[in-house]
């Protein structure tokens, strides 16, 4: 029989508060399968690993379990302990009577019997487990980023620059994201675009990015490490090859469509680059909106076109590729102010959201960066501007602080005031969260030097009266009521994760949380990464987040990646469920309930297969296997068994 | 200038604080102090105290203050505060229950036999029990 050891831990008093630990200790000591039992006061302290590691050779110990906090903390920190004294890590294992027994009660003597319990039935399992290797699995040293805003973009450069080929995806033409649409940045106010721009040409021209604008991820499998992705290259009609972005076709376009780069503010033609900076600068042609599709006439640039490079007969084309890991940086949008009835969203011209006023800021926007408000065109003398609009809200919208807010409407009251001296700016606000290097230096200047009226407060109406545009709400400070007939009104709109992170989140296998927000695999410690193996979060599509910290973010999904890169080879665990071929009948149900796809039935042997590097040992199968074929390695039916009597006993 | 209000624990967790929690089932401190319920509010405008800071005082203990207020009896019960309000608090409810407080406790309700007998018959009956339910001047 193994020789198994026990280390109680106290865990300082989170564990011998509620558990009398010399009591365990007693009353275990002749415990058949026990050989040794010890309490410690910090089992995971350098003392304590030395004391584990002592034992293990002066005892002759075979196998430990350590009675401590759960084993998402320390197992490995124990595994690795008893491996540098030549143990089998899989023998160490490790008793939870922390969360699952100290923290959780209260009465000394029941969570004692309780944590004998859990210690014996932990030992039981102890005694039959066997030595594992990890499974060694290659890596195809190859990123996918997905999403060309500023997180992809910065993700896809530090990667490259490791020296790592990367496919950056982006679904519009050109990449460049909401970034591009912004004017100026707080809390520096330097030029969005000027600071953007040299990054998507390196982007755009970097040996190890292969860019692949208008397309989307279609299809994936695999793991870690060695992902097959289908991405889809949605039909551009205009052969890019050939095309050098003259320009010709989309001046001499004759159909006008509301541009969604301009919020819908100013006008693009149907075969259009978003924006003059584009990267590729190519145009694409909009087939819902392309005369040619709609009536069967025109064809116009393809009769100007100097280089043959317009195709009508072009259709979607997909793309096949190995990566080893992914980023999903697929960003946000602005939640519609349709949604906000009660401030005139989509029905008062003059009530717009934080985004749309942003381009009427912006020197290359429709206004080309004078102050107008969309029904005339008037400069506004008196502008109101509200935040927390459809954030904060759990009763209506979201529950969640989008975070970006307090900054950028600061920012848009600041810019209006330069732009328009003698105009007010009023602000509408409940908090203001100004937590970042210099914002709040920039809050203060903007009350100080700009004199923006900040009204603590939230407004319960917004009402067209002639050509004004009338807010009412409350200043709680003063305890009145107030009134302001204003000429327009920005309203800071909440974000959310831009359209289609569902599908996305689903065709990943990556969880998103209840606001639709992809979840990362621990809010403190693994910020970055996602619950998948090798597919990692940068940027708004995790949670609201301002440009440095996006970019800090994405800069972090590259330094993982280039982590995972440089191993030789990568290590999956080893406790997967096998197949006992001398009991498997083949009967495939273990087949059917697998979820990762990792069992196949050999139809000449009769038996099922298993895939050790997809196996995520669910146990699923096991559960299934009517003959007990399935076996989850350390975690057999016997040892289940054991420990089930174990924890039951008189 | 005022004299200073005293915050305490105690104060915090009065039995009348806790009353009025009982009677309305609300959860005041959902509140975040946005002032939506009296910027909406109709009648706010003939208000001693207007309704977020009935519920900040609420919060803080403040209860006999609001026991003697005209808040309550001034409120119409429209709920456009509970509508309007972002975090889920139902101010209407406080309300009503502020007034359940004060007609609970050793309340003049008021007497029939005062009213001149003709006057009381031409009363509508839905005033007297309005009359009953909150003061009789």
């Amino acid at each position: 029989m193994k020789r198994v050891g026990v280390f109680v831990c106290h865990c300082g008093i989170n564990i011998a508060s509620t558990i009398d630990i010399s009591k365990v200790v007693e009353d275990l000591k002749n415990y058949p399968g026990i050989t040794f039992i010890q309490d410690y006061k910090y089992m995971c302290s350098e003392p304590g690993q030395a004391l584990l590691k002592e034992k293990i050779k002066a005892e002759k110990i075979d196998a430990i379990v350590i009675a401590a906090c759960s084993p998402t903390l320390h197992e490995n920190t124990f595994r690795m302990a008893v491996k540098s004294v030549d143990m089998n890590p899989y023998n160490c294992e490790i008793a939870n009577i922390r969360e699952q027994c100290s923290w959780v009660h209260n009465n000394i003597s029941e969570a004692t019997e309780k944590a004998k319990r859990i210690i014996k039935s932990v030992v039981e399992k102890a005694l039959l487990d066997e030595d594992l290797e990890p499974v060694r699995v290659p890596v195809t040293r190859k990123a996918l980023v997905l999403g060309g805003g500023i997180a992809g973009i910065q993700s896809a450069l530090s990667i490259a620059n490791s020296g790592y080929e990367v496919i950056l995806v982006e679904r519009q033409s050109s990449i460049g994201g909401r970034m591009a649409q912004l004017s100026e940045t707080f809390p520096t106010l330097d030029c969005s675009q000027c600071i953007l721009t040299p990054k998507m040409v390196d982007a755009g021209q970097h040996k190890n990015i292969r860019l692949m604008t208008y397309s989307e991820l279609d299809d994936i499998s695999g793991f870690v490490g060695n992902f097959k992705v289908k991405i889809r290259q949605k039909a551009k009609y205009v052969d890019w090859e050939k095309c050098t972005g003259c320009g010709l076709c989309i001046e001499k376009c004759p159909k006008k469509v509301p541009s969604e780069f301009d919020q819908g503010l100013g006008k693009r033609k149907a075969i259009y680059t978003p924006f003059p900076q584009a990267v590729p600068n190519k145009p694409v042609i909009d087939c819902e909106n392309c005369t040619y599709f709609k009536t069967g006439k025109c064809r116009l640039c393809e009769k100007v076109c100097p280089f043959d490079a317009i195709n009508f007969d072009e259709t979607d084309s997909f793309i096949e590729e190995e990566v080893g890991a992914i980023i999903v940086a697929t960003g946000y949008d602005v939640y519609p102010v349709l949604n906000m009835s009660e401030y005139g969203g989509g029905k008062i011209p003059d009530v717009i959201d934080g985004l749309t006023f942003e381009r009427i800021l912006s020197a290359s926007g429709p206004t080309g960066g004078e102050v107008r408000r969309p029904s005339d065109g008037k400069i506004p003398k008196e502008i109101v501007f509200i935040k927390c609009v459809g954030s904060r809200d759990p009763e209506h919208h979201y529950p969640y602080c989008s975070k970006i807010c307090c900054m950028y409407t600061t920012k848009h009251a600041m810019l209006y005031k330069h732009r328009v001296h003698d105009g007010q700016p009023y602000i509408f606000y409940m908090d203001v969260r100004a937590g970042g290097k210099g914002y709040e230096e920039f809050y203060q200047r903007a009350q100080e030097e700009d004199k923006v009226v900040f009204l603590r407060g939230k407004v319960s109406k917004v009402y067209q009266d002639d050509d004004k545009v009338v807010v009412c709400g409350i200043d709680t400070l003063s305890g009145s009521n107030v009134e302001i007939r204003a000429d327009m009104v920005v309203l800071a709109m909440a974000i959310r994760p831009s359209k289609g992170i569902e599908e996305l989140a689903q065709l990943l296998k990556i969880s998103i949380d209840q606001n639709g927000f992809l979840t990362e695999a621990h809010p403190k410690l693994r910020p970055v990464e996602s619950l998948s193996a090798g597919i990692y979060l940068a940027g708004c599509a995790q949670a609201p987040k301002d440009i440095p910290d996006t970019v800090s973010q994405a800069t972090a999904t590259a330094a993982m990646i280039s982590n995972l890169f440089s191993q030789e080879y990568l290590l999956h665990e080893p406790i997967i469920t096998g197949v006992d071929e001398e009991l498997c009948s083949g009967c495939g149900l273990c087949v059917a309930v697998c979820p990762y796809d990792a069992r196949k039935t050999n139809r000449e042997k009769g038996v099922v297969e298993v895939n050790e590097i997809l196996c995520e040992a669910c146990g699923a199968c096991a559960a299934a296997c009517p003959s007990g074929a399935a076996q989850q390695r350390n975690f057999t039916d016997t040892q289940l068994s054991n420990m089930v009597k174990a924890i039951l006993a008189e | 200038m005022t004299k200073n209000k005293t915050v305490s624990a105690h104060q915090i967790s009065h039995e009348n604080v806790d009353k009025l929690k009982d009677i309305s089932g609300v959860n005041v401190y959902a509140c975040y102090q946005c002032g939506n319920c009296s910027s909406a509010c109709p009648a706010v405008e003939f208000m001693d105290i207007p309704p977020h800071q009935i519920i900040r005082k609420v919060q803080l203990g403040f209860i006999d203050e609001l026991l003697e207020s005209e808040t309550p009896w001034i409120c119409a019960a429209c709920i456009t505060c509970t509508v309007k309000c972002p975090r889920g608090v139902d101010i209407a409810k406080v309300m009503e229950a502020l007034r359940q407080l004060v007609l609970r406790s050793d309340f003049e309700h008021g007497n029939l036999c005062e009213i001149e007998d003709k006057l009381r018959k031409k009363l509508p009956q839905i005033a007297l029990i309005g009359n009953f339910r909150k003061t009789i001047l």
